[in-house]
C-alpha cells in the first residue's frame, strides 16, 4: 500500500463503511509477542475450512473458501500476525462455536449439515454484529468477527478468489477512468 | 590515475545522486558514486514486483515479529511484508528522538527512488519569494526564472505526466499526457470549481510515471505496484532512469556497501580532497580522492556527514561556520483530511490501477488573503469504487453475501493534506555522541516539532477539505486530524540551507558549500523554506543546474 492508497482508505474509514477496517489496513498493530503454544491440528484447520466456506461457500460462479485453503491461511496469520490477546480469542472462539453448534443442534459444528452451519453462523453473525455495535475500542474483538474477516481477506486476496470471484488482471497496459459498468460484472480484484 | 581518485565523488544514490552522477559523467568527469547500501539492479532484484498477492504469505501484511524489528517504521504504512527489504533496519541504524520524529529511510542503491510516490510539482516565485516577503528565515537566493529551464530539462529526461493546468504558482511543465480522472472525480472537481469562484483546482496529479513515448524508456502498465520496483521502467528511479544513462557514459564507477563517514578537508587551500569511506560489510575504511563532491546522501544523512567532517578549524562539522547547520529542518506535515461516500454513478468503473491521484494545489493566503497562519497546504487523493472490504448491512454470511461482494460497491471519495513546515531554526539535528550505531558511528538527535503556524493550518485542512466535499454533494463527509508527527512526509528538508550570506546559510546559491566550494550539497537539505508541493523534483532541478555549474568552474580552474 502506498500512501495514495493508504489516504483513499482512509476515505472509506470516514465514510464509515468498514466493519474492522483497521484490522484489513494494518493487520496486526501494537507489539507483544505471539503465544507460545498455538495449536492448529489437522482437525482445527478442517473446522477453519468449513467456517470459512459457510461465510463463502461455492456457488455456480466461483468456488469457496475451502478451495482457497482458508484454514491454512487462518492458520498463518493468527499465528504470525496477531497479537497475544486476539489470538487467544480466536483459539477460544473455536471452542465457542463447538459450544454453540452442541446448544443449538446437540453436535460438534464438524456434525452439522451444510445448512446448520449456516443457520448457526448467520445467528452468531447477528450476535457479533450486535455486540460490535457496543463494542468500544478498548473492548475485546468478538471471535466471529476475527474469523469472518480473516475469511474475507483471505478469500479474495487468493489465486482463486481474485481469478473466479473478482476479475484479475495483473498489467493492465492502460488507464481509462470512466467505463461503462452493468451489474453483475465483477469488481477488480486489484 | 590511481584507483582511488575520481573527477567527482557523489557521495548517495537517491533521486539526487543519480542525478548528479548522470550529468557530471556526461559531461565527461569521472565519477565514483558511493552507496552505504546493498547494490540493487534494475528489473532482476525487483523480487517482489511481479508476484501476485496470494504469493505473499501474509499478503503483504506485517507480521509481530517485523513490529518488533521495526520500531520506527511500524509506525506509519511502510513496514509491510512486500518490500520490506528497502526500509533501512531500525536496529542497524537507530537516531535519538529528543522529539517523536518518524523517520522512514531507504538504504539501497536508488534509495527511495525506488519506492517514492512520484508526485512532481514545481515551486514557484509564491514559495521562493515568501520568506523575504514575510521575514522568514533568509531569502532563497534564486527565483524561478534562475530554475525554471532546470526544471524542463529535468522533466524532459525523468518523464512527468501531468495537465497543462495553467495555475499561476503551480508552473506547467514539460509534460508527457496526463492520466485521466475518473468520472466521480471529474464531476467533483467541476463542482468544486463553481462553488468556489474558479479558484479551487482539483487536477490531475502530476507523476513521474511514463505515458508517452520517452527516449529509452517503456511505458506505464498502469499496475500501481511501482513501489515494489517496475520491471517496464515505467517510473522514475534511479535505476529506470538516471543510473543507465551514467553508466552509458562508461565514466561511472558504483561502490555500494560504502559509508561516508567524512569530508576530507584541506584547510590551506580551503577545498575537500576526498572522503572517508567505511565499507559496511568488511568494516575496513578507505579513502577517495577526487576534484569535486557532491553530497546526496539525504537530508539529514548529507548533515550528518558534514558534521562528522569536523575539524580543528570547523569544530562543529563542514559547512558549520554561520551555526545553521543541522537546523531549520522541515517537512510536509500530513495526517489529515476527509472523505465520504458518492451518491450515483453506479454504472461507471474504470479500467486499469492509476498510480496516480488527483491534487488540490495550495488556494490559501493567495491573492492577499490573509488567514491566522502563513502559507498553505495542497491537498492530494482518489475517489473509488468500494471492493470486497466493504460490510454489507443487509447480507449476513452465505451465497448471497458471497454474490454480492464480487461486485463493486458505492463510489467513494477521499483527501489528505501537506502542509507546509516553516524553517525553524530551533527545529534541529545534532550529533549524538553518546550513542552509536553498527558500525560504532554516532547517530542523529532530532529535535523537531510542528509550532503554531503549522497547528492553526491543520485546523484548515481540515475544515477545507470538509466543505469543499460537502459542497461537491458528497456524502456523510468525515475528517478527521490524525498524526502530524514530523517525518511522516518523508520529505525532509533543511538542516543545510542556501542562501545569500555566508553568515546566515551553509550552501551559497549554487549548493557550494561556503566554506569548502567544491563540496555541492543538493539533495533536500539545500531547501530555504519547504513550500507545500512533494520535493523531488526540485532537487532535480537544482542538482543538474549545480553540476552544470560544478563543470564550467571546474574549467574556469576555480575549484
Amino acid at each position: 500500500m502506498n500512501r495514495r492508497e493508504a489516504l483513499s482508505r482512509v476515505a472509506l474509514i470516514f465514510g464509515g463503511t468498514i466493519v474492522g477496517a483497521e484490522a484489513f489496513l494494518t493487520g496486526c498493530r501494537n507489539s507483544s509477542a505471539p503465544a507460545e503454544t498455538l495449536t492448529f491440528s489437522p482437525d482445527v484447520i478442517s473446522l477453519l475450512d468449513e467456517v470459512g466456506e459457510t461465510i463463502l461457500p461455492t456457488t455456480a460462479s466461483s468456488p469457496g473458501a475451502k478451495a482457497a485453503a482458508i484454514g491454512e491461511f487462518m492458520k498463518v496469520i493468527v499465528t504470525d500476525c496477531y497479537e497475544e490477546k486476539d489470538q487467544q480469542i480466536f483459539m477460544e472462539g473455536i471452542g465457542k462455536l463447538n459450544e454453540a453448534a452442541d446448544k443449538k443442534y446437540g453436535k460438534d459444528f464438524m456434525a452439522l449439515s451444510a445448512e446448520e452451519k449456516h443457520n448457526l453462523l448467520v445467528e452468531i453473525d447477528a450476535e457479533a454484529k450486535a455486540y460490535n455495535e457496543s463494542k468500544s475500542s478498548e473492548d475485546p474483538n468478538h471471535y466471529f468477527t476475527l474469523m469472518k474477516q480473516l475469511t474475507l481477506w483471505g478469500y479474495f486476496t487468493s489465486e482463486v478468489g481474485a481469478t473466479k470471484a473478482l476479475r484479475y488482471v495483473p498489467v493492465p497496459g492502460r488507464y481509462e477512468g470512466c467505463i461503462e459498468y452493468k451489474k453483475g460484472e465483477k469488481a477488480w480484484a486489484l | 590515475m590511481a584507483d582511488n581518485v575520481f573527477d567527482a565523488i557523489v557521495v548517495g544514490s537517491g533521486i539526487s545522486g543519480g542525478w548528479a552522477a548522470k550529468e557530471l559523467c556526461e559531461k565527461g568527469l569521472k565519477v565514483i558514486m558511493l552507496e552505504r547500501g546493498p547494490n540493487v539492479e534494475h528489473i532482476k532484484d525487483y523480487h517482489s514486483a511481479t508476484k501476485h498477492p496470494w504469493e505473499f504469505p501474509h499478503r503483504g501484511s506485517r507480521t509481530q515479529q517485523m513490529i518488533k524489528d521495526y520500531p520506527v517504521l511500524k509506525r506509519d504504512y511502510p513496514l509491510n511484508e512486500m518490500n520490506l527489504e528497502w526500509w533501512a533496519s531500525d536496529k542497524d541504524c537507530p537516531y535519538t528522538e529528543i522529539k517523536r520524529f518518524d523517520w522512514f529511510r531507504g538504504y539501497q542503491v536508488g534509495g527511495r527512488s525506488l519506492m517514492w510516490g512520484r508526485q512532481s510539482y514545481r515551486l514557484s516565485d509564491l514559495d521562493f519569494e515568501a520568506n523575504a516577503r514575510e521575514g522568514i528565515a533568509i531569502d532563497w537566493p534564486v527565483r524561478y526564472k534562475d530554475i525554471e529551464p532546470w526544471y524542463d530539462y529535468v522533466e524532459k529526461f525523468a518523464g512527468v505526466s501531468g495537465n497543462r493546468d495553467g495555475i499561476p504558482h503551480l508552473p506547467d511543465g514539460q509534460f508527457l499526457p496526463p492520466m485521466e480522472l475518473n468520472c466521480v472525480e471529474k464531476d467533483v472537481a467541476a463542482r468544486i470549481r463553481s462553488s468556489f469562484g474558479g479558484k479551487r483546482h482539483m487536477i490531475i496529479g502530476r507523476s513521474a510515471n511514463v505515458t508517452g513515448p520517452l527516449e529509452g524508456r517503456q511505458q506505464c502498465q498502469f499496475r500501481d505496484k511501482c513501489w515494489l520496483g517496475c520491471p517496464f521502467g515505467g517510473y522514475f528511479s534511479t535505476q529506470s532512469s538516471t543510473l543507465p544513462a551514467a553508466m552509458k557514459t562508461g565514466n561511472l564507477t558504483l561502490r555500494p556497501w560504502s559509508i561516508v563517514t567524512k569530508v576530507l578537508y584541506d584547510k590551506d587551500k580551503k577545498r575537500a580532497t576526498g572522503v572517508e569511506v567505511l565499507d559496511a560489510q568488511t568494516n575496513q575504511t578507505y579513502e577517495y580522492k577526487s576534484k569535486i563532491v557532491f553530497l546526496n546522501a539525504s537530508t539529514l544523512n548529507t548533515t550528518w556527514i558534514l558534521m562528522n567532517s569536523a575539524t580543528d578549524v570547523w569544530p562543529d562539522g563542514l559547512g558549520s561556520s554561520s551555526g545553521e547547520l543541522g537546523h531549520n529542518l522541515m517537512d510536509h506535515h500530513l495526517g489529515v483530511g476527509a472523505g465520504g461516500w458518492v451518491e450515483g454513478y453506479e454504472d461507471k468503473y474504470y479500467y486499469g490501477r492509476r498510480p496516480n491521484g488527483f491534487y488540490i494545489p495550495r488556494f490559501r493566503n493567495l491573492n492577499g488573503e490573509k488567514r491566522n497562519y502563513l502559507r498553505g497546504f495542497g491537498y492530494q487523493g482518489a475517489a473509488s469504487r468500494e471492493n470486497w472490504e466493504r460490510s454489507i448491512a443487509e447480507y449476513s454470511i452465505g451465497a448471497e453475501f458471497k454474490e454480492a461482494l464480487t461486485e463493486p460497491g458505492r463510489w467513494t471519495i477521499g483527501m489528505g493534506g501537506f502542509g507546509e513546515i516553516l524553517p525553524y531554526h530551533e527545529n534541529k539535528v545534532t550529533l549524538d555522541k553518546t550513542r552509536t550505531d553498527k558500525w560504532g558511528l554516532n547517530v542523529l538527535a532530532i529535535d523537531c516539532e510542528l509550532k503554531e503556524n503549522e497547528l492553526n493550518m491543520r485546523k484548515d485542512m481540515l475544515n477545507d477539505a470538509m466543505e469543499m466535499l460537502e459542497a461537491a454533494g458528497v456524502k456523510d463527509v468525515s475528517g478527521a486530524d490524525g498524526d502530524g508527527t514530523p517525518g511522516r512526509g518523508i520529505h525532509e528538508m533543511g538542516t543545510a540551507r542556501m542562501g545569500r550570506d555566508p553568515k546566515t546559510s551553509v550552501l551559497n546559491k549554487w549548493n557550494q558549500v561556503w566554506d569548502a566550494p567544491n563540496v555541492f550539497v543538493t539533495d533536500g537539505s539545500f531547501m530555504t523554506s519547504a513550500a507545500c508541493q512533494n520535493p523531488s523534483l526540485t532537487y532535480m532541478a537544482f542538482t543538474a543546474r549545480a553540476a552544470d555549474y560544478a563543470v564550467q568552474e571546474l574549467k574556469r580552474m576555480n575549484l
